[in-house]
């Protein structure tokens, strides 16, 4: 097998008749040298016949990347999406890390940021390559041919060649330095409001999500973990469980025991019938108000510096008007609607492993670990995802499955209750924030303070992360995307006790945009301002944002007059490449509920692949943070947590959901993200309308019953 | 021992006892994972199916209670007249997103349709109130609701 290389890091290679191109950032940054030997699975697979091959390497739990990474190639590749089937990547951290995440993993809005160009060039050096190789075969020159729905054509000759056939001559062909992406105006594709590849199947029940796996022979567990983080089993009697009709066996774990049955609802019943002994282990004693303690006497002392600019001090000092604040944020679980689960064989040395995972080689090392086996003796099979929002690039529950299986002899789908799936979450962290500002005699603010007691999410993530002891997640952004004179932010550790914390829809901004919009507002107040009109005097050196902002005045009928009771409040992120800002409209009832009627959202996220997901996404991220906003919240008692299920982790349903309006703005900017921002953006847009209102601030989430009147 | 379930026009005996929720046997014994488990306790809508011609929680309901009611799953949605008109609405709306709950909401927004044939808003929030979906497919689920309504009204 030959490969050809080219300084973008594509790598072109001949397989069984085909072409299989590779598409490595990482080679392209470093223009690094030939890998060796060239990889066997890759991006883009053209084979002799049949569909061409997408393998994905990010996964899709909703955002719609199937179907927007799939346009960008086809876009350019000059293929139809019907052409192009999808295979969800293995796990290669070496061909499918992406440089934003600098692993395999999909998170962070980056997607669409990471593949948009690499994609597109990928799409457009296939087909260049295809050209040449029909130009080749035809003897013509190659600006005579062109290529359509898979075929390059040579319309004076009226030739033809299919590029399933052109595509072993392709591969042989040296890779082009330089190809020509087409123009906007050319595009059949790319910003339009594409139907979503993904969907016919998840309307019949055909779709697969890890949790739908079914293999011969077959069996079924679910787990109880020790209730509280870090605890093990001491002991259990299996007895009663046995005496379940189906159940065939208790399987111990150093921290949990599982029941394997016949099917999932004896697997339940056997579990529900132990009663087992646990050593609650060091966070036994954790509880909410030992947290919530522990942060208010931490965040009292200076912390690791984030910002510092001009001095934030002096300024406050000499200010006009000033004002402090705390502000509070609650533990926030996960609750995926697909349950989490995980299918493991262990057989013959290795294992195989079925399940949705948002990070396929952590996936992968947790498995072997697990099992017991080395991680190049286990395959994933990695499926859709009934819900990521940041649970699924956890692996615990794959480790656990694995170590489960080994001691069964048959595949084993392990599936997490509801109760088990929120009470041993990766958690949104607990915050608790102190802020201080300044106004000068002409109401701008002249000094920002901002102070984060928080877990360290990142360190969490990966060991070694923080950097002088700063967490930079836990200060993205603690100043806002303003123009301020004098800035401090600092960073205080303060982990829950023993409970795990984690990466949730919004990352940091989903934080820090609350804190800091809530504040603005605040500071709006205290100059007696308009709360647009006083963003945008602390925005003149970002005209995008201030772009959204007046773009969200308009569509949502801001300033226009509304009945008592009634507010409108807005909020501002500029994050992941994006900028939008939101106006929510609320009614606050005499008795005090909270209803949030409309949301309108402004974005502009660059340039758009397919704007209807753009709408769904800011459909989508608005009800998740809403949820959070009015009701979202666990606590933690003697170790354990709380809640357990929908009843008590309440979700947004149907006849609260309100109104979303979307305006994109148009731009021609390099692509941002769209997952993360619409959901971190609404809490405060609710919050300023409740202000509005009713003139309460509201420091704390949930809002909850704050409001209720006796 | 085996139960016998009457599942989308065809005879199938299950190996389990009497007090196994329905949403077990139609996904691990009958083998159609179409119907999803999301809280075990009735109030997320994953795991809707009808029996007969009325939406219940399987998770909640014993093969004892099954009786010989038929039971249709989405798997066969789209063999009712109800079903595929809210199939087809969904993806001219584009509903879904991560697609996990929207077995659960097409069964009850199909069971609301064969019952009542032009609902309200109203009418919407009560029967749809019970399905959870965490990706916020709300709005384009009223929406889709609405069309395949005035679709089922014109045909």
């Amino acid at each position: 097998m030959t490969a050809q290389f080219s300084r973008r890091g594509f790598v072109v290679s001949a397989v069984g008749g085909g072409l299989l191109m590779a598409i490595r950032p990482a080679l392209a940054l470093a223009d690094a040298a030939a890998p060796s030997p060239p990889p066997t699975t890759a991006f883009i697979r053209v084979p002799e016949t049949g569909p061409i091959v997408l393998i994905m390497p990010r996964v899709e739990m909703g955002q719609g990347v199937y179907t927007s990474l799939s346009m960008l190639l086809a876009e350019e590749l000059e293929v139809g999406l019907d052409q192009i089937a999808v295979e969800a990547a293995p796990p290669n951290a070496d061909l499918y890390s992406d440089p934003i995440n600098g692993e395999q993993v999909t998170g962070t809005s980056a997607t669409t940021m990471a593949w948009y160009d690499p994609l597109r060039n990928a799409g457009a050096t296939v087909r260049t390559l295809m050209i040449t190789a029909a130009a080749q075969r035809f003897g013509v020159p190659a600006v005579e041919c062109r290529a359509e729905r898979g075929v390059v054509s040579h319309p004076k000759s009226r030739r033809k060649a299919t590029y399933g056939s052109l595509a072993k001559a392709a591969a042989a062909l040296p890779v082009p330095a330089a190809v020509a992406l087409k123009q906007p105006a050319d595009w059949r594709l790319l910003g339009k409001p594409i139907p979503r590849l993904d969907q016919a199947d998840k309307v019949n029940g055909a779709a697969r999500f890890g949790i739908d796996v079914q293999l011969p022979g077959m069996l079924y567990a679910t787990v109880a973990a020790c209730p509280a983080f870090g605890g093990t089993l001491k002991s259990v009697d299996e007895a009663p469980a046995l005496k379940v009709a189906g159940v065939i066996k208790v399987v111990r774990l150093r921290d949990a025991v599982a029941v394997i049955a016949n099917h999932t609802g004896a697997a339940i019943k056997g579990l529900k019938a132990l009663a087992p002994e646990w050593d609650l282990g060091p966070g036994a004693d954790d509880n909410s108000a030992a947290v919530w303690a522990a942060m208010e006497k931490a965040s009292a002392s200076p912390g690791v510096n984030g910002v510092k600019t001009g001095d934030a001090d002096a300024a406050l000092g000499a200010a006009a008007k000033k004002l402090d604040a705390v502000y509070r944020l609650p533990l926030l679980a996960h609750a995926t609607m697909e349950p989490i689960n995980c299918t493991v064989q262990v057989k013959d040395g290795g294992a195989e492993v079925w399940v949705g995972t948002q990070a396929p080689v952590r996936a992968r090392d947790a498995a072997a670990k697990g099992a017991g086996v080395p991680p190049d003796k286990v395959i994933i099979h990695n499926h859709l995802l009934g819900g990521g929002f940041g649970r699924r690039l956890y692996v615990d529950h794959i480790g656990q499955a694995a170590a489960i299986a080994r001691q069964v002899s048959a595949p084993v789908k392990v599936i997490w209750t509801r109760e088990e799936d929120i009470r041993h979450d990766h958690y949104r962290p607990c915050y608790f924030d102190r802020l201080a500002a300044g106004l000068d005699a002409s109401g701008r603010i002249v000094a920002w303070k901002h102070r984060v007691a928080a877990s360290a999410v990142s360190e969490q993530w990966a060991a070694g992360s923080l950097q002088n002891g700063l967490d930079s997640d836990a200060l993205d952004p603690a100043a806002g995307t303003y123009d301020f004179a004098n800035v401090l932010t600092d960073y205080v550790r303060v982990e829950p006790g023993q409970v795990p914390t984690g990466w949730w829809r919004g990352v940091g901004p989903t934080h820090n945009i609350f804190m800091v919009e809530s504040f603005m507002d605040e500071m709006a107040a205290l100059a007696g301002e308009d709360p647009i009109a006083f963003r945008l005097k602390h925005l003149g050196k970002a005209p995008r944002a201030a772009g959204v902002l007046k773009a969200v005045a308009e569509a949502s009928g801001w300033g226009k007059p509304l009945p008592a009771g009634r507010g409108r409040g807005v909020s501002l992120i500029a994050d992941f490449g994006s900028f939008l800002a939101e106006v929510a409209e609320v009614d606050v009832a005499p008795d005090g509920t909270v209803r949030v009627d409309k949301v309108t959202c402004a974005v502009d996220c660059g340039k758009i692949v397919n704007p209807d997901t753009i709408r769904a996404q800011v459909m989508g991220g608005i009800t998740f943070g809403l949820t959070a906003a009015l009701w979202g919240e666990v606590t933690l008692e003697k170790g354990q947590i709380k809640q357990s299920n929908f009843h008590d982790y309440r979700p947004l349903r149907m006849p609260e959901a309100p109104e979303v309006t979307t305006v994109i703005v148009e731009s021609t900017e390099a692509p941002g993200g769209i997952g993360e921002p619409p959901c971190s953006a609404v809490s405060p847009a609710v919050t300023n309308a409740i202000f509005a209102a009713t003139a309460k601030r509201i420091r704390t989430l949930p809002i909850g019953a704050q409001l209720a009147k006796a | 021992m085996g139960i016998s379930l009457q599942v989308n026009g065809k005879a199938h005996n299950v190996e389990a006892e009497a007090d196994t929720p329905l949403l077990w046997a139609l996904r691990d014994l009958v083998g159609l994972t179409g119907t999803k488990f999301g809280c075990g306790m009735g109030v997320c809508g994953a795991c809707t199916v009808w029996l007969d011609d009325a939406p219940v929680r399987s998770c909640l309901t014993p093969l004892s209670a099954v009786g010989g009611k038929t039971i249709t799953t989405i798997e066969a949605l789209a063999g009712t007249r109800a079903g595929a008109a809210a199939q087809k609405a969904w993806l001219d709306a584009q509903v879904v997103q991560c697609g996990y709950c929207q077995s659960g909401q097409l069964m009850s927004a199909a069971a609301l349709l064969a019952k009542t044939p032009k609902p309200t808003d109203a009418d919407i929030d009560a029967a749809m109130g019970g399905n959870v979906c965490r990706c916020g497919t709300y709005p384009r689920i009223r929406a889709a609701i609405h069309a395949a309504a005035a679709e089922l009204a014109r045909t």
